[in-house]
């Protein structure tokens, strides 16, 4: 049976339509997709990714442990910083992609995803270096609530000291107080919007989550609970990865164009030989649907009668009204006319760079 | 008169002519749907089997014919807005030109039953 996050009751009180996602009972959406998508795009939105999971380094060794670990340098980090990478496998592809965060130059928290959370914790002992590290699993203890879009400021500053909010993007706070209760906020997410990832232990996640929806009615801020229907189309859009789709085990790194996140010029790191040694083949490319339908995942692409690659997600956009498609695509073909085998109909696609949406205020 | 089947379509006859639409439970349980694509007029479709598809943000449904018959018109309004499908319970998605008559659908009250 799915396990239940600390927040399940709330879940079904507020009419969530429940579906297992990495072995949890989740909202798959509550009011409907698109409107919470446009919830967080316009003014916010509250999930619960409690899901996701959380892992501690501690240690004087804790950061060179990890810069072997991670395809990223970890190395320079300020306290109260983030950072995005990849745990690589020793063939160069991903165990899984994960954010760090350093508390201090000796305590490193980790998230990672919920599907990949037991054999992430099974490599990482696996493969932790020698030295002063101690690594703890705590996911089971941690509750993640994620607060997105362009008004999610304004509902923090109803229940939070300003000094307390982090005020620069991957940034976190931790130990600080909302509404009376001590969590950790980090200034990241996962749709494309500005907004916070709020820690806390699962014995007060339901009061936090009271706060927050309280706090969001306060400010006049039509603040929306969102499912994962949402924070996939979100995520879409902005042109953000998911592990087993846009990134696995066999996908090299270097072919999922996160390149920002692999320095390959580092010191000796978990996969660095296959890594160098490799020479991309294929790539990640966006698309939009020219005409009608949608392209999911799994579809084969096609220029003209040659197979060039497959979709790895694919969605309806609601902010563009079509259909977009993150591609696996061979390099040569990326910017060819391409098409898309949709259960034997043949749908033509247009490639688009990444990301498909950019929010407001950081165009240029 | 609405009959409706197993598989949550409806049917409803109208001067000879069979129209085909999805039962509001349909509607309810897919979401909001964001695109149809439509059958192609003059295709042969058969009682039970597959006659076009219809999406909805998060997933794809198969919509039955129930009735064997040719295709003989498509509800064009649907291409730009499929929403119709969720918002309106008289949204047709195609006219069949039945060869045999419908069998094994209920009525309202039957399909009411059969929901539970």
């Amino acid at each position: 049976m799915a396990k239940k996050t600390a927040l399940y009751d709330k879940h079904i009180a507020l009419g969530g339509k429940m579906v297992e996602f990495a072995g949890y009972a989740l909202p798959v959406q509550y009011v409907g997709i698109i409107e919470e998508h446009r919830a967080v795009r316009n003014a916010a939105g509250l999930f619960d990714v409690s899901h996701m999971g959380e892992f501690l380094f501690k240690g004087k060794d804790a950061e060179r442990a990890l810069n072997f670990l991670l395809t990223n340098d970890i190395r320079g980090m300020r306290d109260g910083q983030g950072r995005y990478s990849i745990m690589p496998n020793e063939s160069g592809g991903a165990v899984d992609d994960v954010i760090v965060g350093r508390e201090s130059a000796e305590k490193f928290w980790v998230v990672v995803n919920a599907a990949n959370r037991e054999k992430d914790a099974a490599w990482v002992r696996a493969h932790l270096p020698e030295g002063d590290v101690a690594f703890f699993d705590l996911s089971d203890d941690i509750a993640q609530l994620a607060l997105q879009g362009p008004q999610s400021e304004t509902v923090l500053r109803r229940v939070m000291k300003e000094k307390d909010i982090p005020a620069k993007y991957y940034t976190f706070a931790r130990d600080v107080q909302l509404g009376g209760h001590t969590v950790t906020v980090a200034r990241t997410g996962y749709t494309g919007e500005d907004g916070f990832e709020v820690y806390c232990l699962n014995a007060i996640a339901g009061k936090v989550y009271d706060i927050i929806e309280r706090a969001a009615r306060e400010a006049g801020v039509e603040m929306l609970p969102c499912g994962l229907g949402a924070r996939d189309t979100l995520r879409l859009e902005a042109g953000m990865p998911l592990y087993g789709h846009e990134l696995a085990e066999d996908i090299p790194v270097d072919e999922t164009g996160l390149g920002f996140a692999v320095k390959r010029g580092k010191e000796d790191f978990v996969g660095k030989a296959a890594i160098v040694a490799h020479t991309p083949e294929f790539c990640r490319v966006g698309a939009r649907v020219r005409d009608r339908g949608i392209v999911r995942e799994h579809c084969d692409i096609y220029c003209g009668n040659e197979l060039v690659g497959q979709s790895t997600s694919g969605t309806f956009s609601p902010t563009l009204g079509c259909g977009i498609a993150m591609l696996r695509v061979r390099r040569d073909f990326a910017d060819r006319s391409l098409e898309a085998d949709v259960r034997g109909r043949r749908v033509a696609l247009a490639t688009v760079p990444l990301p498909f949406y950019t929010r407001p205020d950081k165009e240029k | 008169m609405k009959k409706y089947s197993e598989t949550h379509e409806w049917l409803e006859i109208k001067d000879g002519v069979a129209y085909v639409g999805i039962s509001r439970h349909a509607a309810q349980e897919l979401g909001e749907i964001v695109f149809v694509q439509l059958p192609e007029t003059g295709a042969a479709v058969s009682a039970g089997q597959p006659a076009c598809e219809i999406e909805s943000v998060k997933a794809v449904a198969e919509v039955n014919s129930p009735v064997d018959g040719t295709v003989t018109a498509v509800n064009t309004a649907l291409e730009d807005a499929p929403e119709l499908l969720s918002e309106d319970g008289d949204a047709w998605i195609f006219a069949v030109e039945p060869s045999s008559a419908a069998a094994g659908l209920m009525t309202e009250e039957e399909y009411k039953e059969f929901l539970g």
